[in-house]
């Protein structure tokens, strides 16, 4: 449909002020189709502060960001959700007490036809209900007991594992996943990258904020390494070590030219 | 079978397309676990049992005099005020708030049905839709303030308890409008006191319009997005608003349908007391939250069922009746009443601790 060169979403001379720190200096940014780019940087390098811009939680005071190609100008995540941009939240966003379904369509419930739901507004439980385990059944998460179960009871990796359902569920551009792996022990974070692997190869790409540098260099096409404010440099995990990469972040060694 | 094989054994099952429904070894939760597992899924199971158990026994010490139609349907007609007040301040406190000022508004809506028949000469059906656009004013008022202003729910409903209840004085000039007069110009005020007989059991409109209420809300709360809303946003507001809800739409609906219902609550008195008194239904609001209270709903929000409330209004109800009839100082009422509270919190902290 597309010619392949044109990234998925592109920020160009991004800047962002709150009073008189400069959180994003004129920074680049770039996803591309189909690939994981990893998101890393010291504490307070902005990395945060550049993909709330990209998704529309904070709005950029100059620069602009493209999606597909097209300028786009969001002021809240919503405009970006309605755009097929979906968010996995480090506090993942679900509400406890609630079920599994309830959960996945919070804010975008699908109604009965009809009588019904147009003058009752009855949900359509069994269509959400059908929906909701096809695509944990996709993932492979269909360990839960049952679709109905209250979030609360499930373990941490399994919580995480219906958000990132969820995202893959509306997700037609792209999915943002901060931190998916920091509040996870190791068997769950093993099962959470499949998981984020998973949804890349159903030709999703995915933006990966992360701390954890092996989860980082395990799943990562390509990472970019912020700081200062702006993007310092994109690598490819394949041709740098752990070690460089922090050295880049933390200002230690010189970042390599960029070539492309 | 360890974990982690099964995890792995599911997860290759899942891939090939079986839809293997596989369980994760909790099944055996014993007895215990099991109840707080029951409760956990529908909270107004307790609330139901002491109910049937409170009437059961009334029941066996009072035999037919406690156990008649004729004495059931005088519950809920005495519990038909407090019913209608608790179905609004449910609403409220599944959003993790608190409505202290639902008495007052329903009070003020009532003077205002009364006065602007009696004192403009208005027509009392005109009259009734501007008392309950007042409980609409009101609440939107509480919903503003909390929602937008960001102020605690508490404090808003505490000092608007204060100013609906001073402005109803200074309105009304202290002044009651006697049933006689409400009977012989505006019977349509009366409205809700209206009887019918059915074998025996005597309703009224009001405690026909409490059933319907809890039933309509008990739907809505339960099959609408707008009832998951509700509860999305008791849970947790910041991850309601992320995934999409518009909480302060949410919570304004949430204040100004409660202000809504408390005026006519407030109809309701009327019917039931036959005057219109400024004096009159103080302690509704912490019959409400007591009613709500016992009826299984967390005050921290997000939790709990329209009907526990209900429920738990009818509990207060027996209660109150039967205490009576047995010929018991009613003190002992207020002295079980305040047991069911404490137990009720104590159950629900106990419920909320179910994790995996």
């Amino acid at each position: 449909m597309m010619s392949d060169n044109v990234p998925v979403v592109e920020g160009r001379g991004i800047v962002k002020r709150y009073g008189h720190v400069t959180a994003i200096d004129r920074s680049d940014f770039e996803l591309r189709k189909g690939e994981i780019l990893a998101v890393i940087g010291d504490n307070g390098a902005g990395k945060s502060s550049i993909v709330k811009a990209i998704c529309g939680a904070t709005i950029p005071d100059e620069g602009e960001i493209l999606i597909e190609g097209k300028r786009v100008n969001f002021t809240s995540p919503m405009d970006a959700r309605n755009m097929g941009i979906e968010i996995v939240y480090q506090t993942l966003a679900m509400s406890p007490a609630l079920s599994i379904t309830d959960n996945m369509f919070m804010g975008r419930e699908i109604r009965k036809q009809g009588f019904m739901g147009r003058y009752l507004r009855q949900l359509d439980r069994p269509a959400m209900e059908k929906f909701a385990r096809e695509k944990l059944t996709e993932l492979g998460l269909m360990t839960v007991q049952s679709i109905n179960q209250a979030v609360e009871t499930l373990s941490g990796g399994q919580r995480q594992g219906v958000a990132v359902a969820r995202a893959a569920a509306f997700a037609t551009k792209f999915i943002i996943m901060d931190e998916p792996t920091a509040a996870l022990g190791v068997k769950e974070s093993r099962r959470v990258l499949e998981l984020i692997q998973d949804v890349r190869s159903r030709g999703i790409p995915i933006i990966l904020i992360s701390h954890n540098m092996p989860h980082v260099f395990e799943v990562a096409d390509r990472i970019h390494i912020h700081r200062l404010g702006k993007r310092l440099c994109v690598i490819d995990p394949k041709d740098y070590t752990m070690s460089d990469a922090v050295a880049f972040m933390t200002g230690a060694k010189e970042p390599p030219k960029q070539s492309d | 079978m360890s974990g982690a094989n099964q995890n792995s054994d599911t997860f290759e099952a899942a891939a090939d397309r079986t839809e293997a429904v596989a369980h994760f070894g909790n099944q055996r939760r014993g007895f215990i676990g099991q109840l707080q597992h029951i409760l956990h899924v529908n909270s107004s199971f307790v609330p139901m049992i002491v109910l049937v158990a409170a009437i059961l026994i009334f029941g066996l010490l009072l035999g037919s005099k406690f156990f008649s139609p004729f004495a059931l349907t005088l519950i809920l007609q005495q519990v038909q005020i407090v019913g209608i007040v608790a179905a609004a301040q449910s609403l409220v406190i599944l959003t993790a708030g608190i409505d202290l000022s639902v008495g007052a508004i329903m009070v003020f809506s009532s003077v205002i049905m009364g006065q602007f028949t009696f004192r403009y000469g208005i027509p009392a059906p005109v009259s009734v839709l501007c008392g309950l656009g007042c409980g609409i004013l009101i609440g939107a008022l509480n919903g503003w303030l909390v929602s937008r202003v960001k102020l605690p729910p508490f404090i808003v409903t505490l000092g608007m308890w204060q100013i609906v209840l001073a402005t109803n004085f200074l309105y009304s000039a202290n002044e009651t409008i006697r049933s006689q007069d409400i009977e012989a110009n505006a019977p349509f005020l009366q409205f809700f006191g209206a009887k019918f007989n059915v074998g025996g059991a005597v309703f009224t409109v009001g405690v026909v319009f409490m059933l319907v209420l809890v039933a309509v809300l008990s739907y809505a709360l339960r099959h609408t997005a707008w009832g998951r809303h509700v509860y999305a946003v008791g849970d947790d507001p910041e991850a309601a608003e992320l995934s999409g809800v518009n909480v302060h739409r949410t919570l304004m609906s949430v204040y100004m349908l409660s202000g809504l219902i408390c005026a006519f609550a407030g109809w309701a008195l009327i019917g039931r007391i036959g005057s219109v008194s400024p004096t009159s239904g103080q302690l509704a609001n912490i019959e409400s939250i007591t009613a709500v209270v016992i009826g299984g709903i967390s005050l921290f929000g997000g939790r709990g069922s329209i009907l526990g409330s209900l429920f738990g209004a009818l509990i207060v109800g027996v209660f109150t009746l039967g205490l009576r009839l047995l010929g018991a100082d009613a003190q002992w009422t207020f002295l079980l009443i305040g047991l069911l509270i404490i137990a009720a919190v104590a159950v629900d902290q106990w419920i909320r601790k179910v994790s995996a």
